[in-house]
């Protein structure tokens, strides 16, 4: 863990797949939270997207969620009051419910988005979820040309199932990141074809969206590689490689989305090593690498 | 509720009703004493959703809806979730039940400033209540012959609270050997819900999480508008909406839903043995959602009310 820690405070960036957390055993704490927490991720970021070629419920889904990644409902402090009853806390702090509302506005602005939306549990949190409302509607103040807007956790899953396109950027704290997110995934395709992002201040973190580590699927090759490539090609545009990163993008979508190939959790039949392959083929060409000229004098 | 007076009415149900209003902003209203008085004598009754202001202004952070729980010990929530026949939605032939805690865990309301800023909300979860969920829900799965039971949870943040339901869980699932049972992630759950929602039988989980799961999955049926909710104590049965939203914007303009409260209160016939009233007003409602199509135009998009 020291080592991971150390390798990403040098390079500043990573990719990463997810850890599985054991939940039988209260003395091992999460990974995934105490690397989030050591290097300052204070944002996650998911945008899901319909993709053409994969059949879904519902189309022109392309929703962005900025969900506050440190704080909240992780914040792995619980305890034994009494005999048979646990406290968890969850904290909420003004800081870090500012910064994220400024992230989520800011993004906005900068990808030309029109909409955000703050989700909550205010009418029954509201002390802690009315604290970061109050800080989205403060931020939100700064940004007149950003229309903003309140939505109740348990609506806004209703509405997400029901209407997921009236959906823009939304911000959230962070359990409700987490739940959202998953079923803004379920909508576009599942785990396997959303990438996400973790931001601090210093170190960008790369992995898939919903952060589901899929043991379920080990070691029979059918895992979807779609969600781990594009948080690869998001790594190489943060980069400023854009140009490498549109190019693998544009082969993964072409290969899963007009030839069809593609992993049996969004309806095919490949295996993961036949979805890379593909892949590799569909880059072969666009590559100089693979067309040098060898001569002989 | 006037719709569901009306109904009554016109199929000859022996059933008086004693009616309260309650709410948080007007002041014409009845005292939560004297609700919570009749609903004990009663035993049974029939609910709106009672809007909660989101801002907080000093004074008491519980709710009306949640005192009200708390008095009456509702501990256990309820929403059958089954495609309604004839009503067209992305998914077809849906039928499992969430069965939700609903006195306890995120609903404490216990929260204070610990520092400037800095705002700690207690989350709690207790032996006695994880236990008593535990054991309605495998109760409601073998009276209502259902097969598999799967708890939902957070344990894998939330280890010691979570965990501890999830134990509880466990513990009662031994004692229930023909019923499957088995465990998900709260977000994964969410994320099959939306994917391959016809996995799901019985579901039990804690307080917010049964909130979020009966909106979604409300939200696959239909919507709010078409979901009943019932809630149980040891001697009081409250019959309301699913996915509990007051919906004041539609307050005396004709547009809401009535679905819900007409098959709630089917429901509740049914609590008080009343099966050949309730079959006659639910076979009427079917029908009309069906073949008439004389639907709402808020949740189904067709102009009539």
């Amino acid at each position: 863990m020291r080592g991971a820690l150390l390798s990403i405070q040098r390079n500043g960036v990573a990719i990463k797949g997810n850890i599985e957390t054991k939940f039988d055993d209260p003395g091992f704490s999460s990974m995934n939270v105490e690397l989030r927490t050591k290097l300052d991720l204070y944002g996650n970021i998911v945008r899901c997207k319909s993709m053409p070629g994969i059949q879904t419920r519902h189309q022109g889904i392309d929703v962005v969620l900025i969900r506050e990644n440190m704080e909240g409902e992780y914040s792995n402090k619980e305890h034994e009051i009494d005999h048979g009853k646990i406290e968890n806390l969850k904290i909420i702090t003004r800081e870090k419910s500012m910064k994220i509302a400024k992230y989520a506005f800011d993004y906005a602005v900068e990808h030309g988005r029109n909409k955000v939306t703050a989700i909550h549990k205010a009418n029954i949190m509201k002390l802690g979820d009315g604290l970061f409302l109050d800080c989205c509607r403060q931020v939100a103040c700064s940004y007149p040309q950003i229309e903003f807007n309140d939505m109740i956790v348990d609506n806004a899953s209703m509405q997400m199932v029901s209407r997921p396109q009236q959906f823009d950027v939304l911000v959230l704290p962070n359990l409700y990141g987490n739940i959202l997110s998953n079923i803004a995934a379920g909508l576009v395709g599942g785990a396997g074809v959303v990438a996400g992002v973790n931001i601090g201040d210093n170190y960008a973190v790369f992995e898939m969206g919903t952060r589901s580590s899929g043991k379920s699927l080990m070691g029979k090759n059918t895992a979807n590689p779609m969600g781990m490539l594009l948080a690869g090609c998001d790594m190489l545009e943060y980069l400023g490689h854009e140009g490498h990163a549109t190019m693998i993008r544009e082969s993964v979508l072409n290969v899963v989305c007009n030839n069809k190939i593609q992993t049996p959790d969004i309806g095919g039949d490949a295996t993961t090593t036949e979805v890379v392959q593909a892949i590799i083929d569909d880059l072969k060409p666009k590559t100089k690498s693979w067309s040098v000229s060898l001569v002989y004098m | 509720m006037t719709s569901v007076k009306d109904v009554f009415t016109s199929a000859g149900v022996p059933v008086d009703f004693e009616e309260l209003f309650l709410s948080t902003t007007l002041s014409r209203a009845a005292s939560l004493e004297s609700v919570v008085d009749s609903f004990k004598q009663n035993g049974v009754g029939l609910k709106g959703i009672i809007t909660t202001p989101s801002s907080f202004k000093g004074g008491i952070l519980q709710t009306l809806n949640m005192k009200l729980r708390n008095e009456l010990d509702l501990f256990a929530n309820v929403v059958l979730i089954k495609s309604l026949p004839g009503f067209k939605t992305r998914h077809d032939n849906l039928n499992f039940v969430v069965i939700r805690e609903q006195i306890e865990g995120e609903y404490s309301a216990k929260e204070h400033e610990a520092d400037p800023g800095v705002i700690e909300s207690l989350k709690i979860i207790t032996r006695k209540n994880s236990e008593r969920i535990a054991k309605f829900a495998f109760q409601y799965a073998t009276k209502h012959k259902r097969k598999k039971v799967t708890a939902v949870h957070k344990a894998n943040i939330m280890k010691q609270s979570d965990g501890l339901f999830i134990r509880c869980c466990e513990e009662v699932a031994q004692f229930y050997p023909q019923i499957k049972f088995e465990t998900m992630i709260i977000d994964n759950c969410c994320m099959q819900l939306v994917s391959n929602p016809h996995q799901f039988d019985v579901m039990v989980m804690p307080n917010l999480y049964g909130n979020i799961v009966d909106n979604l999955a409300a939200g696959l049926v239909g919507g709010a508008g078409v979901v009943p909710g019932e809630s149980f104590g040891s001697d009081v049965a409250v019959f309301e909406q699913g996915a509990r939203h007051a919906f004041a914007e539609a307050i005396g303009k004709n547009i809401a839903n009535p679905t819900a409260t007409l098959l709630s209160a089917c429901n509740m016939l049914k609590h008080i043995n009343l099966h050949h009233h309730a079959g006659l007003i639910e076979e009427a409602v079917y029908k009309v959602v069906r073949e008439e199509q004389v639907c709402i135009k808020f949740d189904v998009h067709v102009r009539q009310t």
